[in-house]
């Protein structure tokens, strides 16, 4: 009983914020698990479903837009092209609707038991990490179908393209869903915010087109958002190869000398002022929930 | 539980204003804002106010009180769900404990999983969990049902389990909040065992409770509430014939 004694007096829900979080990666293991089990409950496929879907999804763009739409003769491999960046989309918009609404959906256990609460945004990010993966997979079997050489700068890429977004995707994640407690606004904006992703990013278009239509200083602007790097990687990392003359035009110049850089800063600011609004808040979270 | 018991929570004036707002939409709070401010967008309240007292380890202590006294709002402040407006909480060691039965329980899953994601939400380690996993079962007197979804469970099953997984949970400072009440006679018997075995063994329990007879079996002393403030702390079963003559 002495050693009780010997540990100190603190002040309990005073948190660490992050590093919390990797204190309790046991627990958080467990609420991601948790997700994924309730996420194919019942079904007969059950996980299959997660590679039918995106594989649907793959031989429907290739079918209506390359063939149909002939965006095969202006961009080469189409497919390949949109699928990478749609991927990634839609791991971005999965992860953070869900981080957004993930402390109100967790309210019941928010107000009774003390945890850290940035586990519950950070769970969300990694569920959809694991949703990502077949994705993923599936644009691998594309990739390979239409000649795809693995380069060690284009794994990289890829990566690194994941990376970004994660981080973005933890900070946005920490920001709305503690703005959620206060303002239910908070989710609905997020949802509008994810639909202008899409088209703000060169998912569909090129970007070139961007900077022919801009100019210098408004293409700067428009590659300062980390999603549109984080796109133009994954272009790089599994269309570029496959696109036979228009290889050329894959990435922006500088994509990994100046805007990958960019990427990861604008990314850890968000993550810390993602970080920062989560921890002024969560003080009043168990009474204004 | 001497004086040289080390303090295993300490509050020291704390009080607790609660704001009950009106709107949770940006649009009403900007008209309201436009509007000229006019009208109350929110209403406050003293959940608790200039509440001190200190928590000797081995003690068992009852918060005591009439609804919307505080007590509920005062555990959680112990727990750190909640932080004071003014004053400090410090507690030492783990805290942990039953605020509601089955809080952090999912239907969907079975009744393994729940074991485990609650102990874990509780603080226990992995390593733990495993260790105490069959003595958890046992306690709870599931059997074979531990791999049926918990919303099969009966009521009884339900709270058998969240309380197992509670007391074997094994924190410092174990804090339960008006669940004794719910069970049969014979498992609300093996609870207060468990409870007393934990205390003999150095655990500090704080309880809130309306049921008086019990508080008095389980609690050495009793803290009353009274619209957020302490209005009598001492042995339990004088703070209970207090509260039983004020109510005559």
């Amino acid at each position: 009983m002495t050693s009780l004694a010997d540990t100190p007096l603190v002040r309990p829900g005073i948190g660490q914020g992050l590093k919390d979080v990797f204190r309790r990666r046991y627990l958080l293991k467990l609420l991601v698990r948790k997700e994924i089990k309730l996420r194919y409950r019942g079904s007969v496929l059950g996980v299959l479903w997660s590679y039918v879907k995106p594989a649907i999804q793959f031989v429907v763009f290739y079918i209506a837009m390359g063939v149909f739409l002939g965006l095969n003769r202006d961009v080469g491999n189409y497919a390949v092209y949109l699928f990478s960046g749609i991927v990634l989309i839609n791991f971005f918009t999965e992860a953070l609707n869900n981080a957004a609404k993930s402390i109100v959906y967790n309210s019941g256990l928010i107000k009774k038991i003390f945890l850290p609460r940035e586990l519950f945004p950070v769970a969300s990010v990694f569920v959809s990490a694991a949703h990502f993966f077949p994705q993923l997979v599936v644009l691998l079997v594309g990739c390979f179908l239409t000649g795809w050489r693995p380069t060690p700068l284009g794994l990289a890429a890829g990566f690194a393209g994941f990376l970004v977004l994660a981080m973005l995707s933890v900070g946005l994640g920490l920001f709305f869903s503690s703005v959620n407690v206060y303002f239910r606004d908070s989710e609905n904006f997020v949802e509008m915010m994810l639909m202008v992703a899409t088209w703000v990013s060169p998912v569909m278009y090129q970007w070139h087109m961007v900077h022919e239509r801009l100019g210098d200083f408004w293409f700067g602007v428009y590659q300062a958002n980390p999603v549109t790097v984080a796109v133009e990687l994954f272009h790089y990392a599994f269309w570029s190869t496959t696109a036979g003359g228009d290889a050329a035009l894959a990435a922006p110049p500088q994509l990994f000398e100046l805007w990958l850089p960019v990427a990861l800063v604008v990314s850890a600011a968000v993550l810390a002022l993602g970080q920062f609004t989560f921890r002024k808040l969560e003080i009043k979270f168990a009474q204004e929930l | 539980m001497s004086e040289q018991s080390p303090i295993t929570v300490e509050i020291k004036g704390i009080s607790k204003q609660f704001v009950l707002r009106h709107t949770r939409s940006i649009k009403e709070a900007l008209i309201w804002f436009l509007k000229g401010r006019k009208g109350d967008l929110s209403a406050k309240f003293h959940a608790l106010r200039d509440v001190s007292m200190e928590i000797r380890q081995g003690e068992t202590v009852a918060l005591l009180g009439f609804n919307g006294s505080g007590k509920s709002t005062l555990l959680k402040h112990i727990s750190g769900v909640m932080t004071p407006d003014e004053g400090t909480v410090r507690t030492r060691g783990r805290v942990a404990g039953l605020i509601e039965v089955g809080a952090g329980f999912h239907p969907d899953l079975s009744g393994r999983d729940n074991v485990y994601l609650n102990a874990a939400i509780l603080g226990m380690s992995e390593a733990q969990i495993k260790e105490r996993f069959d003595s958890i079962v046992e306690f709870a007197e599931i059997g074979e049902f531990i791999d049926t979804e918990v919303r099969f469970y009966s009521s009884g099953m339900y709270l058998r389990l969240a309380f197992s997984v509670a007391v074997h949970s094994d924190p410092e400072v174990f804090l339960v909040d008006e669940i004794l009440a719910v069970g049969d006679e014979p498992f609300q018997k093996k609870c207060l065992d468990k409870i007393q075995e934990l205390v003999d063994a150095g655990q500090t329990l704080v309880v809130v409770s309306h049921d008086l007879d019990l508080v008095q079996r389980v609690c050495s002393r009793g803290i009353l509430l009274e619209h957020g403030r302490v209005v009598k702390d001492g042995p339990s079963h004088e703070v209970v014939e207090f509260l039983r003559a004020r109510t005559k």
